[in-house]
């Protein structure tokens, strides 16, 4: 056998909380999802969605998921579409059990995406009823340029329900998507989201100012990068957290002298410290 | 006034267009998804904006509506659940369903529907991603298979006259080499029609044919083999005593195509007075031999791809491919599974590796052609560019690697044919870097279908397009299916560190024939053609065996691993089939029959060749090359009056405008290992000079990316035009950290038809001077392809391109935490120019600018590097890099320095302040203008370094010996100031204005 572990901080974090990174054909930022939430404490482990479907008690031991960035299945017909629905059908009802349990969800662009066609984020309707496709009140749709967009942004973490950003932290982070504009169903869908506590992320100018394209990447409503459950312990971001860990990931890196580390690492690292007190 | 369809895309457009009366609608469910708020349909309004581009009348306004096509073996209610939760968004979108035979909603008055659907047996990997998931998912239909097929419907709105709809539908909206194209008819194609190709073996009539017939079944059967090697497979066979096989005469074809074999380059040449006997060997691969770098070269011109170290554990691999009478026909296939292929050949290298980084340059005709320019048969070069743009991003983003480098070079005579190189870079143990098949070992075929897509790629590769191209190679062309080839990285990286196979290869041109043939060449193979998994049904023998289906990898995997391999993979649902066995007979065999699940194949016998006779064969022609210089008169050196417009207008050249609209559509970032990011500077609008990767998140060791190339040199000078594209490559890698003293070169040739001694001479000069410039800075070519046909007839008129040579240069950098970018950093730092400025303006962006270019029927010298000094000065600027003496470096390309100095003002948002008269010059000839020389001339291996005050007395130390010269500083205010030996104050311009001018007009 040979040996090809390409990262060695695997070996940092025996004792952190286990998380489950799922891939299906087409994931494909799932190493560097892996790479951050190793440094950042975790036990992560990749699990094929055929796999874990064949096995969803391997859910239980795992205190977070994440859903990686890519193209799952091509993200043929939408962004996301496929993967969500296979998801919903196939394991729908253990990912509801593991919120439920106290488990963590994080999504990152394509992973945000397949979240949203899932309905993990829409939380309960009027009757406490959990929203199910008919229902389904939020979409992410073709970027406002018509383009898939690479380039680095600024978010603001806002005061919301989801307990690992820190409301108010301005912080830069690079998205890569082509369909990441936010579509509510209704303005009084949209004060829901905002009453319950679900708005997390905004796309902001490096000041915190009002943005406009390409500070705002994608025409996305109300500039609204991220979102979480009302639990605020599912969270789904277009941004790449992840793609700014390593002290050289920033653009501008050269100009701005020694780095310990990317900006995008502390929500990692907020996110394990909270996990590891689930169980 | 209707105006007639330019360039009408088939020869038989009535054909195409049926009656309403013969209208056959789908026997299939049939669901159009529209959005309900128009504001959102961003695809409809794109096209529509290049539908005014093309002024196409009455045009009003353009609606997008994506079509699925369902099994009618559904019910309602099943269609009604999938058309909800699968293929359209409840918040967004509307759906209507129409069943199996009736007609769809009518559009809406007034409106025109055109509809475009991918004709039956092209790839359509939006289909079959839908169909996976209801096989695995359901619903499945009552009766019958899953079936799906996609179409794209589009809602015309305005008074469009008819042709001017079929203009809209040919130009913009269908590419009928793969689509068809419906206007205002509803009937669309279901399923792939059975072919009636027969299985068995067929003898080909040919040890009695005469030299013409022998020529006419070469042509008819497109073999591509010249009358020489129809003899020498003639003479083969009547020592047989019997008529080849259509398997083996095609398997024959295919391995000694120009694509496959470099017969041209590998072959006898007689030039000036000299016989060379194997151009390749006497020149680019004799400068790896002599070099012998064993440490750094790995694995050079034997395998897939060449391997380089990259430290004591790991090694990097790297290829670079051409794939350009594709993208003519097809610009999007054409690019994507250019990109698809070349990150196959990635991914078979050793026991294969994981691609971590794309590239890719483009030449192609001017974006302000006139529509009535474009030769017949031809595309825009408009519709070119975004085309291949769209094809490398599609498949590069989905296959999660991030294109980091490109190029993108323009030339009227690429109009016909453009250019189309994409690039893969690899990460493997340097356990890996070898193979060995083994006789016993089963051949697996892993990852798509094959089907009769790619039918003869090999051999229409080397063949000169014409205008009938586009319609009688259709099949040539493909669309990739990333997620496939993405399945197929997954899981063979799993299994390669399982140890599970001994040996990869990848299916390109020839398919099976050359991936089966290639990895059996020593040994022996024998091949069960029923076993090989089919699209559809009703492909000839011959027809499976050299099919080049995309996303297919052939391994070599030992007995006791099968089981365990084949399980690897079906967990995954990669489709993975053993199809024959390793063999030690030399032979290499051919059965198809009834499919069985027996140890052996009982099938018939349809192909039996001798693998020596296969690969060593191939007569190796003489041919002669010569090489005169174009016999025009010196075009001087045009004295620059007006210094602020001109930097401006070089600034604006096509070649040297911003590429920030295609880089921001690749995703350079995915894999978290892009550190240098081709874009760079405070804004992000700096076009830095080449991108470098953290390959291993746990070291610090890094990788460079570097292209060079200039379409305007090679006509005037083949030698010092690929001297100077190598300085230009390896400078790129320089300036950015890269170590000259590891680094690694790949050339990629694309030439007229070297049957003509005069684009044969300049070959042979461009070779020559790729083993002096490896010599003299000791890098090594470790990779190649070339493409040496490419020629278009219209008429009785041949044209060719320009000799176009792109180096690729890889070098390893040391420590990524000291790697530089271009953009300038702090007011108050000193400017250097390093290298020395010679009156060197051949091919150059100012001589362009001045109507004097070869083109306008002038001459003058290309820019040609010091071979003895520039070694010293990359390696002394190299030690200033890693010493932390400079803040910033760009190098000197297309437009000298005044485009350099004003890019690295503008990226970061610093004024620049130069004197021109400090200029290190060399040699400029009396009554030449010394600030235009040291403005324009493009001469090589130079750089402008910003240096902090404090380490200004170590930088110059550092490059003592070395012409180098301050020349200005950076300053606050926001204008670049330019000086000079004629006075002060030659220019002022700002930031914004640079900025401005260098934004290009066109962005896609």
């Amino acid at each position: 056998m040979l040996h090809t572990e390409t990262t060695k901080a695997s070996k940092r974090a025996s004792t952190g909380p286990k998380a489950l990174v799922l891939r299906a054909a087409g994931t494909n930022c799932d190493g560097e999802a892996v790479e951050a939430l190793e440094r950042a404490g975790a036990r992560p482990e990749r699990i094929h969605i055929a796999e874990l479907a064949r096995h969803p008690e391997r859910l239980e031991p795992a205190a977070i998921v994440l859903l990686p960035g890519g193209f799952s299945y091509g993200d043929y017909v939408a962004a996301g579409r496929l993967f969500g629905r296979e998801l919903r059908q196939r394991l729908g009802d253990a990912l509801e059990q593991h919120v439920d349990r106290g488990g963590f969800v994080l999504g990152i662009c394509n992973g945000f995406q397949v979240l949203v066609e899932l309905g993990l984020l829409e939380g309960l309707d009027a009757k406490g009823q959990r929203r199910g496709d008919d229902a389904r009140t939020l979409a992410l749709v073709d970027n406002a340029s018509g383009r898939f967009e690479c380039r680095w942004v600024h978010l603001r973490s806002e005061p919301s329900q989801c307990p690992f950003l820190v409301p108010g932290e301005i912080w830069p982070v690079p998205v890569a998507h082509g369909e990441g504009r936010l579509v509510v169903s209704s303005p009084e869908r949209l004060e829901e989201l905002r009453s319950r506590g679900q708005i997390a992320l905004r796309y902001v100018t490096a000041e915190g100012g009002q943005p406009e394209y390409p500070e705002l990447p994608n025409g996305s409503l109300e500039e609204i990068a991220g979102l979480c459950d009302p639990t605020g312990r599912v969270l789904g971001l277009m941004p790449h957290p992840e793609r700014n860990q390593r002290p050289w990931h920033h653009p501008r890196w050269t100009r701005l002298g020694p780095r310990e580390e990317g900006e995008g690492l502390a929500l990692f690292r907020r996110l394990v410290h909270l996990a590891a007190q689930v169980r | 006034m209707s105006e007639k369809p330019a360039a009408p895309m088939s020869p038989t457009p009535a054909q195409k267009v049926r009656p309403a009366t013969d209208l056959q609608l789908p026997r299939a469910w049939r669901v159009d998804v529209r959005r309900k708020d128009p504001a959102l349909d961003s695809h409809g309004a794109a096209l529509g904006q290049e539908a005014k581009e093309l002024e196409i009348q009455g045009l009003t306004g353009l609606v997008a509506v994506r079509g699925t096509l369902l099994s009618p073996g559904y019910s309602r209610g099943d269609v009604e659940r999938i058309a909800r939760e699968l293929l359209s968004d409840p918040v967004v979108d509307v759906y209507t369903i129409a069943a199996p035979g009736e007609a769809p909603t009518a559009p809406p008055k007034g409106a025109v529907r055109i509809t475009v659907a991918p004709q039956p047996g092209v790839m359509d990997p939006v289909a079959r991603s839908v169909a996976a998931l209801l096989e695995r998912a359901g619903p499945r239909p009552a009766s019958g298979p899953v079936e799906v097929a996609t179409f794209r419907a589009f809602e015309v709105q305005g008074q469009v006259p008819a042709a001017e709809l079929q203009r809209l539908g040919r130009r913009l909206l269908a590419n009928e080499t793969i689509d068809t194209l419906r206007i205002g008819t509803d009937d669309l194609p279901f399923r792939a029609p059975a072919g009636g190709g027969k299985r068995g073996a067929v003898n080909v009539p040919l040890c009695e044919l005469s030299d013409k017939e022998l020529e006419q079944l070469s042509k008819s059967g497109q073999l591509s083999l010249n009358l020489v090697e129809m003899r020498a497979v003639q003479a083969h066979y009547r020592a047989l005593r019997r008529e080849p096989t259509a398997v083996e005469l095609e398997t024959l074809a295919q391995t000694w195509s120009e694509h496959c074999k470099h017969k041209v380059l590998t072959g006898q040449v007689d030039f000036r007075g000299q016989r060379i006997d194997n151009v390749l060997k006497s020149t680019i691969a004799r400068a790896t031999r002599e070099l012998d770098r064993r440490d750094f070269c790995l694995s050079v011109f034997v395998d897939n791809a060449g391997v380089i170290a990259l430290d004591e554990e790991w090694a990097l691999g790297i290829k670079v491919e051409t794939h350009n009478h594709p993208s003519a026909i097809d610009p999007y296939g054409g690019a994507g599974t250019g990109i698809g292929g070349v990150i196959r050949d990635i991914l078979g290298v050793g026991l294969g590796a994981k691609p971590i980084a794309n590239t890719d340059a483009f030449f192609v005709g001017p974006l302000d052609l006139a529509p009535g320019d474009v030769p017949k048969g031809s595309l825009h070069p408009r519709r070119v560019l975004r085309g291949v743009v769209a094809g490398v991003r599609d498949y590069g983003n989905r296959m999660g690697i991030p294109t980091v480098s490109g190029g993108l070079w323009f030339h009227r005579d690429y109009t016909a044919n453009p250019l189309v190189y994409a690039g893969t870079l690899g990460l493997l143990p340097r356990q890996a870097v070898n193979k060995r098949v083994a006789p016993g070992d089963w051949i697996v075929a892993v990852g798509g279908r094959t089907g009769r897509d790619g039918i003869h790629g090999a051999t229409f590769s080397s063949i000169e397009l014409n205008e009938a191209s586009e319609t009688e190679s259709s099949h040539a062309v493909q669309i990739g299916d990333p997620i496939t080839e993405k399945g197929v990285l997954d899981c063979l990286l799993v299994a390669r560190d399982r140890g599970l196979y001994r040996g990869v290869t990848d299916c390109g041109a020839g398919g099976f024939s050359s991936a089966v043939g290639e990895m059996g060449a020593e040994c022996g193979a024998e091949v069960w053609l029923e076993r090989v998994p089919l699209k559809y049904p009703g492909l000839s023998s011959h027809e499976v065996w050299i099919s080049e289906a995309q996303e297919r990898m052939v391994l070599a995997v030992p007995p006791e691993n099968l089981d365990e391999l084949l399980a690897l993979f079906a967990a995954e649902e990669v489709e993975a089939v053993a199809i024959g066995r390793f063999t030690d007979t030399g032979r290499l065999v051919l059965r198809d029959g009834a499919a069985n699940n027996a140890v052996e194949s009982a099938g018939q016998l349809v192909g039996e060749l001798d693998m020596h006779f296969l690969h060593e064969g191939t007569p190796r022609p003489l041919r002669s090359a010569t090489w005169t210089t174009p016999d025009v008169p010196e075009a001087g050196v045009p004295t620059c009056k007006d210094v602020g417009p001109a930097v401006l207008a070089a600034l604006a050249h096509p070649n040297v405008t911003s590429r920030a609209w295609i880089l921001r559509q690749y995703d350079h970032e995915v894999q978290g290992g892009t550190v240098i990011k081709p874009l760079v500077g405070t804004r992000g609008d700096g076009p830095g000079d080449c991108a470098v990767l953290q390959p291993l998140p746990h070291s610090t060791r890094g990788a460079a990316l570097g292209l060079g190339a200039n379409p305007n040199q090679g006509r005037l000078d083949p030698y010092n035009m690929a001297l100077a594209s190598i300085d230009e490559a390896l400078r790129g890698v320089v300036a950015v950290g890269g170590d000259p003293g590891q680094a690694a070169l790949l050339d990629n040739f694309s030439w007229g038809n070297c049957d003509k001694p005069e684009n044969l001479g300049a070959l042979v000069l461009a070779a020559q001077a790729c083993y002096d410039a490896a010599i003299a800075f000791r890098a090594p070519f470790v990779s190649g392809k070339d493409s040496l046909n490419n020629e278009y007839r219209v008429g009785d008129r041949t044209l060719s391109i320009p000799p176009t040579l792109l180096i690729t240069a890889l070098a390893i950098v040391p420590d990524v935490s000291r790697a530089v970018t271009m953009d300038l950093a702090k007011a108050g730092d000193g400017l250097f120019l390093v290298g020395e400025t010679r009156a060197e303006f051949g091919g150059s962006v100012w001589l362009e600018h001045n109507g004097r270019a070869l083109e306008n029927g002038f001459r003058a010298p290309v820019p040609r590097p010091d071979l003895e000094r520039a070694p010293k000065l990359f390696a002394a600027l190299h030690g200033a890099i890693r010493a932390g003496l400079v803040r910033a470096v760009h190098d000197l390309s297309e437009g000298g320095l005044g485009v350099a100095v004003a890019e690295s003002a503008f990226a970061g948002d610093l004024g620049a302040h130069i004197d021109l008269s400090r200029v290190p010059l060399a040699g400029v000839p009396d009554g030449v203008d010394r600030d235009t020389v040291a403005l324009f001339s493009e001469s090589t291996t130079r750089f402008l370094v910003e240096v902090a005050p404090e380490h200004a007395e170590a930088f110059q130390k550092a490059l003592s010996g070395l012409p180098a010269a301050r020349i200005g500083e950076v300053v606050s205010e926001p204008e670049l100031r330019i000086d000079g030996a004629r006075g002060k104050g030659l220019a002022k311009l700002t930031l914004d204005s640079l900025r401005q001018a260098h934004r290009g007009h066109f962005q896609g």
